[in-house]
């Protein structure tokens, strides 16, 4: 197998975008990704698209195929890649071993979902259709409600308070002002979401336990990486970032079938497989950038994926230990909380922003001193199925 | 433009009279504090400044709630709406939205329109809240008819009250009203109305010294999200 690279970034802002269509987006964000590899003619042997629900949004298929014509990038091959919200981490496994294997050079993978086309209750259960279709579905579960439940027991089994919670939220939306990516510009104050009795209606109860500032907004967006075999990179004009490692595991689809429903046992796993193909430990990693749709999950992941001891999560991000500047920063793009989640654009847009990190071309507000490595957790399902990938920077 | 002062009195319509609004301070979820107070009639013109570079949003329908509230404040400056009020938030004294209604009579209250200039702080909510707070607190009526014209808005309003679904014509016309009566508002009152009061004197003089409007640029763009395009 050959080591793989990122050698081209691109993203667009997220938020709502009435004026473009899904095909705009992924096209702004890909031709950003290949001038930023210096591939302006557009050279690459395949296109992995994730995305997860073109189909119901935009009632759109073989969007793939669309994007490679529309980009002139024919006759490149063209894969769309679902897997729910975590689309976008499985397009990147897909052109990373379709590199790794030796079979192509260059490839081009793109993320992006036009969330905003529907209003939020429509898009709301549009994501939940990627839960048991016999034992969850039908009765009216939903994402936020799965997570309200699981933040339930997190706070039973673990002591997690909501103070912790809203740590996680003034954080990434702090800092996720200064990313001018990001849907949600803008910074909250602990008394306007938490202190203050102003605060019941600015922060509504959305699924209790959890709060609206607890929750990742609706977006629509896009973004691309154009990685190749790390052999193949000559003179590069701006430092490759290895794909170190990558792990994938799966879970129960049903949360109650699970021994523990607070133990994410998928996301422990990929992240473990992620460590040992990169060869590094949880210690070594710089930057991270989790899957924080809801701000218990930020708390979850860093436990599970070896930064803090099961229990120990909730603490640390209330002591600022997830911040930039602290022992772990964790989403210091702003995350999906601020960042924003077009679903199948999520698991891509957490590479661009560890890629910006470690080629140190952030704003010093936002860039990760001297970071080198950095770690993603795309989180597909209620963490049934999560990738977890690698990154590190290659000086020559 | 002289007044025919006869013919004037005919078309004037009768005011019943109305207890003034106590203002009140909102903190806001950026920790921004948003003064909410009664305007006055000769305010009027400085709010439609405001409300002017929303008509040519077709967003969410800023249009049509702006292109209505302008012509009913514009009725009420100019003496031709019966018993109509105007609230605004004020942001240190910059216009950031504005609610109206009016009394159909003593008992039953008419609400016409909610524009947030600023958006993604729940500042219509807050502003919706402070109109039914008025009608039913301190004008001490029996109930609100209320219709929307945008789903955010029957969102707000019918589904979180929630309101009561009426066959009585709302004279926006559209759809039929729906109805706050006191007993859904008192039921509803503690998860969504809020404010302080008395104003911090220093806040309410900012507010009441002169009403601020951002750029016309600004206000599309924290309306319709323009911002990186």
């Amino acid at each position: 197998m050959r080591d793989v690279a990122v050698i081209g970034v691109g993203m667009i802002q997220f938020g709502r975008r009435d004026e473009d269509t899904l095909m705009d987006m992924l096209a702004y964000a890909s031709l950003k990704a290949l001038d930023d590899a210096g591939l302006g003619d557009g050279t690459v042997d395949a296109v992995y698209v994730g995305n997860m629900a073109a189909g119901m949004l935009q009632h759109q298929s073989a969007v793939a195929s669309s994007l490679v014509d529309r980009l002139s990038l024919l006759p490149a091959a063209a894969d769309v890649v679902e897997n729910g919200p975590a689309s976008g981490g499985s397009a990147v496994k897909n052109g990373l071993l379709a590199v790794a294997s030796g079979y192509y050079d260059t490839v081009l993978v793109t993320g992006g979902e036009k969330m905003r086309e529907v209003t939020g209750w429509r898009a709301t259960d549009i994501v939940a259709t990627m839960t048991h279709p016999e034992a969850e579905y039908p009765y009216g579960i939903t994402l936020p409600g799965m997570a309200g439940m699981f933040t339930r027991l997190y706070m039973e089994k673990y002591g997690v308070t909501r103070e912790m919670l809203v740590a996680v939220a003034l954080k990434n939306q702090e800092i996720g002002a200064l990313n001018p990516y990001a849907h949600v510009e803008m910074a909250l104050d602990k008394n306007g979401i938490f202190n203050s009795p102003h605060s019941i209606v600015n922060n509504p109860m959305a699924a209790d336990p959890l709060h609206l500032y607890d929750a990742c907004p609706v977006s629509d967006g896009a973004a691309a990486i154009v990685i190749t075999a790390l052999d193949k990179i000559k003179n590069p004009a701006k430092a490759p970032v290895l794909i170190a490692g990558f792990g994938q595991a799966t879970d129960t689809q049903t949360l109650q079938e699970r021994d523990d429903p607070t133990d994410l046992k998928a996301v422990t796993l990929a992240a473990q497989q992620a460590f040992e193909r990169a060869k590094m430990k949880p210690s070594d990693i710089h930057v991270a950038e989790l899957h924080d749709a809801f701000t218990i999950l930020e708390i979850a992941e860093s436990e599970h994926v070896g930064f803090f001891k099961k229990g120990e999560g909730g603490k640390a991000a209330l002591d600022g230990k997830t911040r930039l500047g602290g022992q772990i920063p964790i989403n210091v793009s702003g995350g999906l909380k601020a960042r924003g989640h077009p679903v199948g654009g999520t698991g891509v847009a957490q590479i661009c922003d560890l890629t910006w990190q470690l080629r140190h071309e952030l704003p010093k507000e936002r860039q990760v001193k001297n970071a080198k490595t950095g770690l993603s957790v795309n989180f597909g399902g209620f963490g049934n199925n999560v990738l977890a990938f690698v990154l590190r920077r290659v000086d020559s | 433009m002289p007044i025919d002062l006869e013919l004037e009195q005919v078309l004037r319509p009768p005011q019943i009279p109305m207890v003034p609004y106590p203002p009140k301070v909102i903190t806001l979820a950026n920790g921004n504090k948003m003064v909410v107070r009664q305007a006055l009639r000769e305010e009027v013109p400085m709010i439609l400044k405001g409300v002017e570079p929303c008509l040519w949003i077709e967003r969410d329908y800023y249009d049509i709630v702006s292109a209505r509230l302008y012509g009913e404040l514009l009725a009420w400056y100019r003496h031709r709406v019966k018993s109509e009020y105007c609230l605004i938030g004020q942001i240190d004294g910059y216009l950031v939205g504005a609610v109206n209604g009016r009394l159909e009579n003593e008992k039953v209250g008419m609400s016409y329109h909610t524009l947030a200039i600023d958006r993604g702080l729940r500042i219509g909510s807050h502003l919706f809240a402070a109109k039914m707070e008025y009608h039913l607190e301190y004008l001490k009526q029996e109930e609100v008819l209320i219709v929307a014209e945008s789903p955010i808005g029957f969102r707000r309003w019918m589904i979180e009250y929630p309101l009561e679904e009426t066959k009585i014509p709302h004279e926006l016309g559209g759809g039929d009203s729906w109805r706050l009566t006191r007993e859904i508002y008192f039921k509803a009152r503690e998860r969504l109305v809020v404010g302080d009061r008395p104003v911090p004197p220093d806040l309410l003089a900012k507010a009441e010294d002169e009403i601020l409007i951002v750029d016309d640029d600004i206000i599309r763009e924290k309306i319709a999200g323009l911002k990186g395009r």
